[in-house]
């Protein structure tokens, strides 16, 4: 089991053929994804990896029968990207590009919302079912397929969190970066709430960071909502106020958006929470007693 | 990126949202000029800075002679102001926004910003204007009013009604008020903005509406599209480092301590500052390297890094997805190389190629300490910075 790709989830790619796209699908493919196609516009009729390139995410959906789309479109095409595949019957979207002015999320997100679709990202490494399928530009070695959910804000630091609960062998059912914009497609409620309903997560990992209240809204929502042990980090205990930290969304503004403060909400809702990044893995195995 | 608050009302006065008579000057005879021209006796002078608590740092004054004028500018101009808001340098004034002077009657607020929780755009007004926004917010929420726009449908008029009935205002105000939300609104949506700030807005003792200040922060995300507006950055508010890294797109934030980091990923670069200063360290900087980080942009990123003299230790923390860490320490060897980098450099490698990576750092003779975890890392880093290894 898993939440939101599994083996069986047909992939198309739009911005198939652009130089990012290209490299990361190969190694998609190589994962085991049913990558069936790939839009770039101008260039339908064409075959790129074997597979066939259309005009349009509407073609591709007629002819492939995708559900799911994986987004690499420069930042300046991305709504229109993300619309067109909203539009075109495309139910699970995963946006990787990074950069993406807020105001075109503000629009993208009730449009999504309105139409039932899931969006995750944008400026995010997406999802990955390990050893089923990957969407997203994470290094496949790294997973296991096991019993953690993960939740991430955060590229990296997502991959920190996998790599520690597959050295001990827990492995994970599946790995959701949200990404680090301050309009997400997914927020953590969202991933907690399909973590808590599939039957083979038995642990939850949520890695935050500063800026917004994401993880405090998650962590009221966990009270009364999570039955499974969450472990939680939160990234720029010694981050300055004021500073955007490379991601859009990581900025203490107003003196709202500490980690300080997220770590409070966190440990008073009875999450699991650690201090360094590094005890990720040994924050699960104390909670669960694996 | 921030505008300085004369550009700010200049396109305030685009989108028909009214503010003073001003001009902008940046010598004493152009002050002099301009301030005759405005055709009035008395001023108000105002240093251009980015940032906050002017006023109470001297950067504000009204005058009502003409060499008053012009010992403000020769006060400030080519000097720095240090406000609150700034560092202990202060901030760099290089132009003096000078305006005609308003008779105020009483001071209110008006704002708008993204807010994340509700994912619209949300535009604030309050009685209380003049002071510390965040501080009203915090003692008293429910003197702050709210409207949030919907993204497809826009602004509406019941809107601005709402805000200027509780803020009080009489007919003609609450029209001028409707002008002012929508064009604000406009502005904010057009121009790509993430803030803007209008403290205080006044009521003139005639009884008008007027923005007596103006503060703008623009979405960086979308400079591509507002060109008029990537024209008014103004670098040298900006740290000169970070504006440095800015071209190289490289993510760089200066902070107080003496161990330098270069990490691949924001999240993990904030993890690796806490993680020093959970082993007892401190962090010199946050810098994300990025996906694609080749050795010119590693040379590129040592270089912002060792600028800054109190740093005597690097770690360089990289979790290879996108990056491979071969190539990564490909990178660190050439640059380290041609720099003649002296300071201890502790390096972590994971991920892609990681142990291709260790073994080229391992094979030169370069003061490189390579680490096999992050905890592990941290800790041979944070020795490092303390001379003991």
């Amino acid at each position: 089991m898993s939440i939101l790709i599994d083996k069986s989830t047909k992939v198309i790619c739009q911005g198939f053929t652009g130089g990012q796209a290209t490299q990361h699908c190969i190694q998609c493919i190589e994962y085991g994804t049913s990558l069936v196609g790939g839009v770039t516009p101008g260039k339908g009729g064409q075959t790129h990896l074997d597979l066939p390139v259309f005009n349009s995410v509407k073609e591709a959906v007629d002819n492939t029968g995708a559900t799911a789309s994986l987004i690499f479109v420069p930042a300046r095409f991305c709504k229109e990207s993300i619309l067109e595949a909203a539009e075109s019957g495309i139910t699970l979207i995963v946006c990787i590009t990074e950069g993406i002015p807020t105001i075109d999320m503000l629009e993208v997100k009730v449009i999504c919302d309105n139409l039932g679709i899931r969006l995750i990202g944008p400026n995010c490494p997406g999802i990955i079912t390990p050893g089923e399928s990957k969407m997203g530009i994470m290094p496949g070695d790294i997973h296991l397929p096991g019993k953690v959910g993960v939740i991430s804000r955060s590229g990296t630091l997502t991959y920190e969190a996998v790599k520690q609960t597959t050295d001990l062998g827990f492995g994970q059912t599946s790995c959701v970066g949200i990404g680090g914009d301050p309009i997400p497609g997914t927020s953590f409620i969202d991933a907690l709430e399909l973590f808590e309903k599939d039957k083979s997560t038995e642990a939850i990992v949520m890695v935050g960071e500063i800026g917004g209240t994401a993880e405090e809204a998650a962590a009221e929502f966990i009270k009364s909502n999570v039955t499974k042990p969450v472990v939680s980090y939160i990234a720029g205990v010694t981050a300055p106020p004021g500073k955007r930290m490379g991601h859009a969304g990581a900025i203490i503004a107003g003196g709202k958006g500490t980690a300080e403060d997220k770590f409070k909400a966190l440990d008073s809702a009875g999450v699991y929470t650690v201090r360094s990044p590094a005890e990720i893995g040994k924050g699960v195995a104390e909670v669960t007693g694996w | 990126m921030n505008l300085h608050e004369y550009q700010a009302k200049q396109l305030f006065r685009e989108y028909e949202i009214p503010v003073s008579d001003g001009l902008v000057a940046n010598s004493i005879n152009q002050a002099e000029e301009k301030a005759l021209s405005l055709g009035t006796d008395k001023w108000v002078v105002k240093a251009q800075v980015h940032a906050g608590g002017r006023g109470k740092a001297g950067g504000v004054e009204i005058v009502d002679n003409i060499q008053a004028v012009k010992d403000f500018c020769k006060k400030w101009i080519g000097k720095n102001l240090i406000t609150f808001q700034t560092d202990e340098n202060g901030q760099p004034v290089n132009e003096i926004l000078i305006e005609t002077c308003t008779d105020i009657d009483k001071e209110l607020y008006l704002g708008a910003v993204i807010d994340r929780a509700s994912q619209r755009l949300v535009v604030m007004a309050s009685t209380e204007g003049g002071v510390n926004i965040e501080e009203v917010a915090e003692a008293t929420p429910e003197k702050i009013f709210k409207a949030e726009i919907d993204p497809i449908s826009g602004p509406k008029d019941t809107q601005s009604k709402n805000l200027a009935l509780s803020l009080g205002l009489n007919e003609k105000q609450s029209s001028q008020f409707r002008n002012i939300f929508n064009g604000l609104v406009k502005l904010f949506l057009d121009k790509d903005l993430s803030l803007v700030e209008v403290n205080p807005l006044v009521i003139t003792k005639s009884g008008d509406l007027i923005c007596l200040d103006a503060k703008i922060n623009v979405d960086s995300n979308a400079l591509f599209r507002q060109e008029k507006i990537e024209q008014l950055r103004d670098f040298s508010q900006e740290d000169s480092r970070e504006a440095k890294a800015s071209e190289w797109d490289l993510s760089y934030v200066a902070l107080d301590g003496n161990i330098g980091c270069m990490v691949n990923g924001a999240g993990l670069a904030m993890g690796t500052m806490d993680i020093i200063k959970l082993q007892g360290g401190e962090p010199a900087n946050f810098l994300d390297v990025g996906g694609t980080a080749d050795s010119k942009r590693v040379a590129e990123a040592f270089k912002i890094i060792l600028s800054d003299e109190n740093v005597n230790t690097v770690l360089i923390n990289i979790f290879g997805g996108i990056v491979r860490c071969d190539v990564i320490a490909e990178g660190i060897v050439e640059a380290l190389t041609v720099m003649g980098v002296s300071v201890p450099v502790v390096v972590r490698l994971e991920g892609n190629n990681a142990s291709k990576g260790l073994q080229i750092l391992e094979e030169c003779d370069l003061n490189i300490i390579p680490a096999s975890s992050l905890e592990e890392a941290a800790i041979l880093a944070v020795n490092a910075s303390k001379g003991e290894t």
